[in-house]
């Protein structure tokens, strides 16, 4: 369970390292017609080169499976609302829970929304269990 | 591209997969942070704990951030109206859509999943297209 404490830490700290609890920067990224900043390309980059190197050994290990692999509409109508929501904060859901420490009044209300928006996918037809 | 931070953005997202390494290879779990956030309100109550401890560190991180490195950002002009919309929008769809940047990118392109190749292609396209609305058009 310590591991789950240490995970979170590590995670967040990457996160604000990078920048990407910074939405600000985070915007810079996603409007390519700005002043454009691609240093979240390199946060994602750095980041799959580790999983890639590391997940398929544990999961071969640890005999994981998932289930899920169909590539249909929740999926696409889902990362389309999800990505629209994105692009009016500059905040995923990561960022957003670490934000919560700057106390400040939108880290709050964007939270609170978000869990709302996942009870609220309840009345979606096929909403996962996840 | 006065802003580009190549190092550090580099090293930060070296330090986010460790940690997804870590809370597979410990705890056999992805860490979808909307997965983990969703997950704690699921019914029937099930595997909360590791859940919380995940969150406490993710916060605890934020709040350790700001007392020795840098100061809480500050942004002007976000109206929480907006705020609202965007939280909404981010927790229904991250939760048809079975992941977000963490579990979907992170996660899911290092397992080489097509499914979410997929969603990464989507939620990025739209927040770039959106971005442009907001800052351009609106």
């Amino acid at each position: 369970m310590i591991h789950a404490l240490g995970a979170g830490l590590l995670f967040g700290v990457g996160l604000w390292l990078s920048g990407m609890a910074n939405p600000r920067k985070v915007l810079d990224f996603l409007d390519v017609t700005g002043n454009w900043d691609p240093s979240l390309l390199l946060v994602m980059g750095g980041a799959v080169a580790v999983t890639a190197a590391f997940f398929r050994p544990i999961i071969r290990k640890k005999q994981l499976s998932f289930d899920k692999t169909a590539v249909d509409l929740p999926l696409v109508a889902g990362a389309a609302l999800f990505g629209i929501g994105w692009g009016i904060g500059g905040y995923c859901p990561g960022p957003a829970i670490t934000a919560l420490s700057n106390l400040s009044a939108e880290a709050f209300v964007f939270v609170a929304t978000m869990v709302a928006g996942g009870l609220l996918a309840r009345i979606w037809p096929s909403s996962p269990g996840r | 591209m006065a802003n580009f931070t190549p190092v550090a953005s580099l090293i930060g997202g070296v330090l986010i997969g460790l940690a997804s390494v870590w809370l597979l290879a410990a705890n056999g779990r992805i860490a979808g942070i909307s997965g983990i956030l969703h997950g704690l309100f699921a019914q029937p109550p099930g595997d909360r704990s590791w859940r919380v401890l995940f969150i406490t560190g993710l916060v605890a991180a934020g709040f350790a951030w700001h007392a020795f490195v840098a100061p809480a950002p500050v942004r002007e002009g976000f109206g929480l109206g907006w705020a609202a919309a965007a939280g909404l929008l981010v927790g229904f769809g991250t939760r048809i859509g079975g992941g977000c940047t963490s579990g979907h990118g992170v996660c899911g392109l290092g397992r080489f999943s097509l499914r979410s190749l997929v969603a990464v292609m989507v939620f990025m396209g739209a927040g770039m297209a959106t971005a442009y609305v907001m800052r351009h058009v609106l």
